[in-house]
Order: C-alpha cells, then sequence, then structure tokens
C-alpha cells in the first residue's frame, strides 16, 4: 500500500485529524507521567522495612502525672514505670517479646541526629536515625544482623529522654556502614553521633532499617538507622511486642487489658486503643501513597477509555462520509482486507504522528513536575510503554469501524444516492 | 428562537444516540474527575481565617546563623520555629497590636468520677491573646487576662467536646479541671471551632487533623509546670538535659503569631525584628523573615503536593475530553452540511448558525453536567475511602461545588463547539445545495 493516497485523504478533513492526533499526544504525555507516579508509589510502598513485620505490634501510652525526668530520682522513678510495664507485657502467653523503643520503621515519630566518623564534626558526611531499646530490641524487632553481634543485657542503660545521645556501642544499618565507611569494614570502628566527641563502637551491622519517617524531609537518609542500647525514661513510652506465631490480635488485647489493669493511671495513645499491629501501621503511613496511585489509575482509564471511543466515533464518521468512496474502491476490485487495511493504517499514521508529539508532551509535563514537585525523571521505558500503549488502543479502537467499512458492498457505488 | 434551536438540537441529539451518548459521558467524566480534584484542592489550599489572614504574621529569626543551616539550604532561611529565650523576648516586648508564642502539648485530663477512665488530650500553651487574635468563638466564658499571663494562674479554656466528655457538656466556667494531676480552673468552653489547615501552628500540626483541639492552658504556666513539647524539636547544637536544658538551649520549638493591622505596623515590626536580631546576634548579618498568613501556608508548603499533582492530572483529564467532544461534535456538524447549505440559502445568517450549533453544544454540556453531578458525588465519596483521613475528612460535596460543575461542563461542552461551529458556520451553501 502507497503512503499517498492516505496522506491526500486525510488532508481533505485536517482538523478532525489534528484533533484526534492532539487527543492521543495528551493521552500519551498523562498517561506516562501517571503511570508513572503509580509505579515509584507501588514501589515505594513495598519496600521492606527491614523488621520482621509479622506478629509484631506497637504499645503507646502515657502515664499520667508522671514526673518530667529531668533529674536522676525521677528518672530513675520513670524507669521502674517502664520495667513494671515491660516485666507485665513479658509475662504475657500470647508475648513472645518485648522490648521498650522510641518508634519504630514507618511509625513516623523521629529522633534523628548526624553521624560522624570523626569527633567534634560540625557538618556530618550522614544523617541517622535512632532506636532507643532495652532488653531484646534485635530480637523483637526481627531485624536480620549481617555481621557483629547483638547487645548483651548488661549492655543496656536507660537515660532521661531530653539528655544527650551518647552511647558506648551501638548497632547500625548496612546503609549507614556503608555511606561512613565506603572503604573498609565498619565493625569495630568508632562512630560519633551529634557532632560529639565521645566515641561509640560499632559492634554489630544490621542488613536493612528503615527510618521512622517516610516524608520527604528523611528521603535522604531513608535507611541510615542506628539502634541504641539505652531506655529512653519520659512521661509517655511506647513498647515493641512480638506476639507469638498467629497469636497478633490476642496478644494486643492482652498487653492493653493488662497494663491498664497493672496501673490504670495512663492514658493509651493510638486513638485511644493504646495497641496497633505493625501491618496497620504500615498502611497508614503509606496511606497518601496508595490514595495516589489508585487515583491515577483511575484517571488512566478514564483517559484510555475516552480516546479510545473518541477514535470510535470519529473513524466511524468517517466511514459514513465515505461510503461512496469505499463501495467504488470495491467495485475496482479492493478486496475487503484492502479497506480493513487502509482504515488500520490510517490510524496508525495520525496515532503515530500524535504519539511522536505525546513523547515531546510527556517528557515535558515530567520535566516541569519535577521542577515543581520534587518527581523523578520519568525512566524511558515507561515512555515506550505508553506510545505502545496508545497505538494499541488506537489499532484496537478503529477496528469495529473498520470492519464496517469493508463490509460496504461494492453496489453502493452505482446508487445515486 | 431559543426554543427552535432547543427543538432542532434535541432532534439532532436524538438521531445519532450512541455519538451523543459518547459525548455526554466524556464531558460527564472529565468533570466530575477534576471536580473531585478540585473539591480535595479546595479543602485543603482554603484560607482558615479569610477576614483576617492578611494581618496574621509569622516571624522568624536566624538563632542559629550561618554554621546552622544545612549545607543544602539555598534560601537562607532562618528556621521555621523559635527558640525559648527569643519567643519570651518577644512577648516581653509586646511590639505587636496581639501576639503569641505557643508550643503543642499532650496532657492528660483525669475525671473527678473516679470510675471514668483518664483522656489524652492536645492542645496548645498559649497567651490570653491569641484568643483574640484568632478569633476563637466560646459557648461560654472567655480567654484569660495578661493579668493571669504573668501570674502563671492554673487556668484552661477547654474545648466543647473536653467540656462533653468531662462536664456532661453543662457550663463548665469556674470548675476545676485536673491536668496532669494539677487543678486547673476552666475559664472558657470553645464552641464549634476547628480551623483546617490549623495555622496558627502548622509546623507541629503538619496543617490538617480531624479532630479539634482539646485544651489550651497559659504559657507560662505550662512551662513553670514542666508540661512538655509535645511538637517538633529542631536543634543546631545538642541542648543540655532537661525540659529546662531546651528552654536554655537554641533549639526551636515554640511558633509564634503576630497581628499587625495596616503596612505601617507591618513594616515598624519589620524594622523591630531586624533591630531584634541585630542586638540579640551579633556573629552575622540579621537574618529575619515577616510573613504574612497566606504567605506563610505557601512556604511552609501546607497543600500537599500530591493534591496538586493530582488537580493538574485530573485538569489534563479534562482537557482530553474537551478536544474529545470538539472533534466528535466536527464530525456531527460537518456530516450536516446540507443542511446547513439549505438554511443559509433560506437566509439564515451565519448568526443563527452560531446560535443552533452552540445551542446544541450547550444541550450536551448540561446533560453531561447533570450527570457528571453523579459522578462527581460518587468520587468525592469515594476520595474519602483512599486519601489520608485527615485530607479526606476535608473533602466534601456542597451547593457551590454543585453549581461549579454544572458550570464547568456547560463552558466545557460551549469551548468544545466553538470550533466545529465556526467551521459549520462557514458552510458554503452553493457547494452544498449543488453537490446532491
Amino acid at each position: 500500500m502507497t503512503l499517498h493516497p492516505l496522506l491526500a485523504a486525510l488532508r481533505r478533513h485536517k482538523a478532525g485529524v489534528v484533533l484526534i492526533a492532539l487527543q492521543i499526544a495528551l493521552t500519551l504525555a498523562i498517561v506516562c507521567n501517571a503511570v508513572f507516579i503509580i509505579g515509584s508509589r507501588i514501589e515505594r510502598i513495598h519496600r521492606p522495612s527491614g523488621l520482621n513485620e509479622s506478629d509484631l505490634f506497637m504499645v503507646s501510652q502515657h502515664w499520667v502525672g508522671a514526673p518530667t525526668g529531668d533529674d536522676q530520682a525521677t528518672t530513675d522513678k520513670l524507669d521502674s514505670l517502664l520495667q513494671a510495664d515491660v516485666a507485665t507485657l513479658r509475662s504475657l502467653p500470647d508475648v513472645e517479646s518485648v522490648t521498650p523503643i522510641n518508634s519504630l520503621p514507618l511509625a513516623n515519630s523521629t529522633w534523628s541526629g548526624g553521624a560522624s566518623t570523626k569527633p567534634d564534626e560540625k557538618n556530618e558526611p550522614a544523617h541517622v536515625a535512632y532506636y532507643f531499646g532495652g532488653k531484646d530490641m534485635l530480637k523483637t524487632l526481627g531485624a536480620h544482623l549481617a555481621a557483629g553481634r547483638d547487645f548483651t543485657d548488661d549492655e543496656i542503660r536507660h537515660q532521661a529522654v531530653r539528655a544527650p545521645n551518647q552511647p558506648v556501642i551501638t548497632i547500625i544499618s548496612q546503609a549507614l556502614a556503608d555511606k561512613l565507611f565506603p572503604d573498609h569494614d565498619a565493625l569495630g570502628k568508632a562512630i560519633y553521633f551529634d557532632g560529639g566527641n565521645k566515641p561509640a563502637t560499632i559492634v554489630g551491622i544490621v542488613e536493612r532499617l528503615q527510618t521512622p519517617s517516610v516524608e520527604s524531609w528523611a528521603n535522604d537518609f531513608a535507611w541510615n538507622t542506628a539502634l541504641i542500647p539505652t531506655r529512653l525514661d519520659g512521661g509517655s513510652s511506647r513498647y515493641a511486642v512480638r506476639a507469638r506465631p498467629g497469636r497478633l490480635n490476642e496478644a494486643m488485647k492482652a498487653a492493653t487489658e493488662a497494663l491498664y489493669k497493672a496501673n490504670p493511671m495512663r492514658v493509651f495513645y493510638l486513638d485511644g486503643k493504646g495497641a496497633r499491629a505493625f501491618s496497620d501501621i504500615r498502611a497508614n503511613t503509606y496511606r497518601a501513597d496508595r490514595g495516589m496511585a489508585i487515583l491515577m489509575g483511575v484517571i488512566c482509564l478514564i483517559l484510555l477509555a475516552v480516546t479510545g471511543a473518541g477514535i470510535v466515533g470519529l473513524t466511524s464518521f468517517w466511514v459514513g462520509q465515505r461510503h461512496k468512496q469505499i463501495g467504488v474502491r470495491r467495485a475496482l476490485g479492493a478486496r475487503k482486507l484492502d479497506i480493513l487495511r487502509y482504515f488500520q493504517a490510517e490510524n496508525l499514521l495520525i496515532a503515530g504522528g500524535g504519539a511522536l508529539a505525546g513523547i515531546v508532551l510527556a517528557i515535558g509535563l515530567n520535566l516541569w513536575l519535577m521542577h515543581r514537585f520534587e518527581m523523578d525523571r520519568i525512566p524511558v521505558v515507561y515512555v515506550l510503554l505508553g506510545v505502545a500503549v496508545v497505538l494499541a488502543l488506537g489499532q484496537l479502537a478503529v477496528f469495529a469501524p473498520a470492519r464496517r467499512a469493508a463490509n460496504v458492498p461494492p453496489v453502493v457505488a452505482t446508487r445515486s444516492v | 428562537m431559543f426554543a427552535y434551536y432547543l427543538d432542532l438540537a434535541l432532534r439532532s441529539l436524538r438521531r445519532s444516540p450512541g455519538l451523543t451518548a459518547l459525548m455526554v459521558l466524556t464531558i460527564a467524566f472529565g468533570v466530575a474527575a477534576s471536580m473531585t480534584a478540585w473539591s480535595v484542592f479546595r479543602a485543603v489550599s482554603g484560607d482558615p481565617i479569610p477576614w483576617k489572614s492578611a494581618q496574621l504574621h509569622v516571624p522568624q529569626v536566624d538563632m542559629w546563623g550561618p554554621s546552622g543551616r544545612s549545607p543544602d539550604s539555598t534560601d537562607n532561611d532562618p528556621p521555621n520555629a523559635l527558640d525559648y529565650n527569643d519567643a519570651v523576648a518577644l512577648m516581653r516586648d509586646h511590639r505587636a497590636k496581639l501576639q503569641s508564642a505557643m508550643y503543642a502539648i499532650g496532657p492528660s485530663v483525669v475525671p473527678a468520677d473516679a470510675a471514668k477512665h483518664p483522656i489524652q488530650t492536645g492542645g496548645h500553651a498559649v497567651f490570653g491573646e491569641f484568643f483574640a487574635m484568632v478569633d476563637v468563638p466560646f459557648k461560654y466564658g472567655s480567654g484569660w487576662s495578661a493579668t493571669d499571663d504573668e501570674h502563671r494562674a492554673q487556668v484552661a479554656v477547654i474545648s466543647a467536646k473536653l467540656n462533653e466528655k468531662v462536664f456532661d457538656g453543662a457550663n463548665s466556667v469556674g470548675k476545676m479541671l485536673n491536668i496532669e494531676g494539677r487543678d486547673y480552673r476552666v475559664v472558657g468552653v470553645i464552641g464549634d471551632w476547628n480551623p483546617q489547615p490549623r495555622f496558627y501552628d502548622v509546623v507541629n500540626t503538619g496543617g490538617f487533623a480531624s479532630e479539634s483541639e482539646d485544651l489550651y492552658v497559659p504559657f507560662n504556666t505550662a512551662i513553670s509546670a514542666g508540661m512538655s513539647n509535645d511538637g517538633n524539636t529542631n536543634c543546631s547544637v545538642v541542648p543540655e538535659a532537661g525540659f529546662e536544658g531546651l528552654q536554655r538551649s537554641s533549639c526551636v520549638w515554640i511558633a509564634y503569631m503576630a497581628q499587625l493591622d495596616d503596612a505601617a505596623a507591618v513594616d515598624a515590626y519589620r524594622n523591630y525584628l531586624e533591630g531584634f536580631a541585630r542586638t540579640r546576634y551579633t556573629g552575622w548579618a540579621p537574618n529575619v523573615r515577616l510573613r504574612n498568613l497566606p504567605d506563610w501556608l505557601d512556604h511552609e508548603h501546607v497543600v500537599p503536593s500530591d493534591t496538586k499533582v493530582s488537580l493538574l492530572i485530573a485538569l489534563g483529564l479534562l482537557l482530553v475530553c474537551l478536544v474529545n467532544t470538539a472533534g466528535l461534535l466536527l464530525a456531527k456538524f460537518l456530516r450536516r452540511s446540507s443542511e446547513i447549505g439549505v438554511r443559509r440559502a433560506l437566509g439564515a445568517p451565519r448568526l443563527a448558525i452560531y446560535a443552533q450549533f452552540l445551542t446544541e453544544g450547550a444541550v450536551i454540556g448540561l446533560t453531561g453536567g447533570v450527570l457528571g453531578l453523579v459522578l462527581t458525588g460518587i468520587g468525592v465519596a469515594s476520595v474519602a475511602l483512599v486519601l489520608p483521613r485527615d485530607i479526606a475528612n476535608l473533602a466534601h460535596l456542597d451547593v457551590s461545588l454543585l453549581a461549579t460543575t454544572l458550570v464547568v461542563s456547560v463552558l466545557a461542552s460551549l469551548l468544545a463547539a466553538l470550533y466545529p461551529t465556526f467551521r459549520a458556520a462557514r458552510v458554503v451553501p452553493a457547494w452544498q445545495l449543488k453537490s446532491n
């Protein structure tokens, strides 16, 4: 088939062709970027936190009228309250292990600082989020130790929540180790936190452990974490609790009941419930991302449906308009297949033109979104995928009207009206 | 004449029901998607206190100096909160008409009835001027006086909800409330008030919160009681231990708002602020900001960028729907070229052709709009299921949204019909009459 008659025919209804091509270009630009947003959100939602997330839950509470905990006596008083709670939780039959902890991955509340290999560093090379916990911290979190060892029970200290962070030993994440010690093994090395001059020895490295916050300010250090063997004593406390396999709900219910029973002068956080399964913390934290992915998905579907329907409508009209010409071609010996091919080729030409413009628009839109909304650069594969989708959509949409065109009988050519 | 065009339009639309349905659906979906996104955007970008937002200002002072700034900071903006010393000094100087330093608190309240569990609350420690400054509506009583602030009086203003929980909704002014083991006298109960975003302290509240705040106590009283900060603390240098150490430090954790009624007052305050920074921080050039509330909300990125991107993408969808409708209308109108030719030959002016075809466009728009209303309703209800709760709760249907939906869809379809109508009006009658 030669291109010439195709182009000549298209020139006769320029406006319609331009409108369809424009629509395809816009569709491509929007779909590419929307699908890219969906893809990056799904990737974000599914990145593992480094915890063993099943059977894990968090308890969060506040002791009413608790001392502020600034001097040693009140710090000790708060610590005994904390220890009592831990003992209460540990004694429950459905509980496997417990640790007091200041926060959990995805739980949002963050204590972060700077980490350096040198003392008294003003601008530390790495940002880091701390997890302060007690006995069984690593075991309860279920984070995987890549090298070194866990804390021993007699290495655990306690301090007021507002005291400076000056541990003697620490376990850090592999990401932080790689950042601070790119060339050699971090194990056994000294690390300085928050521009201080007291070294902490790295006794262990965990494979992966996410920071508590997934908000944009914490993006650049999402995997830089350090475990500190210190119980923090303040008016409020959090506990990470690992239930026995399959006993999560029972353990959660028992935990808050037992704590209330042991000491009723407390209020529970987490919507007043006091306990939240880690799966709910995860769902809650990524709710915005999930919502955005769903929204973009719905918009893509509507967009493709509208564009597809538009192509069907316009092609149908063209078929009707060229009824007579089709009849003439058929009478002159064109096969049904030739007519079908003609409309398919015509659509491919228009959609191809639209797609070319669409690629430019898609990249332009992405650049603009990058500039305004800190979006990432769109990978070429999304654009190519988008092109394939709109071309396929065009062929699919044109098929029904094109087949109707192919079924126009040659006798039409001889009818006068 | 309009009735005639309407009749023509309806006849024409009935003649090709498939194409008509397609155009109506296109308009309806396009409008509904953008209206749904708009409802969310409108909810989060609205001015929480429109009658006063231009007067409310947030001062910023650079207490850290250039060395406290992150190396990748480009705008040289001072920290977005104040440290304790600066906040107290600004309050002491008292240069604005009304002003308040404030910080987030989360104390628990113990009901007098021993059978009830303690209640976890959230609120702010503020100065007495806060209530007049942000126009807090009182159901009972009022805020506290400057003397109460000065004398660290144990007084409290509570929300209607907390009043309901603790005092069964009765007028509790004068009654005692046990907060963290200390007795506070209730001086006011706030009526229905839950501004979104929580403009007076967006740094600590993140902007939006579905629950209203329960409790306000005097700033100085809260400090004396050791009521700790429930919001963010940002430090350039590690502070000394304890809540008192925090108060001595340059860590920022206190929000501040001042009411400045006119440009002269704003200028005077800005000068004062520069002088304040110059005398207190001699190591670097005074670096201060004084933004009014809308600028401040913008600077703090209170509107989530997801909401903006969604709106943009949805508007893109509407644009595609417009182009689509334009294409279909073009086809439809030009198919009737012979009809137009006859009308023109019989003396109809171009204007009449315009009127006829734009009427047809408007009919499609109106029908699409009505369907769009239903779809927008479904859309707004469904975003509540997928968006973060704090934001989703704010998006709602109201008369103005419904009216906008109809207007947008009629305008959109008129816009889409414009070019096709232009083409239709230019049909040359002689050609059409000849060709058959």
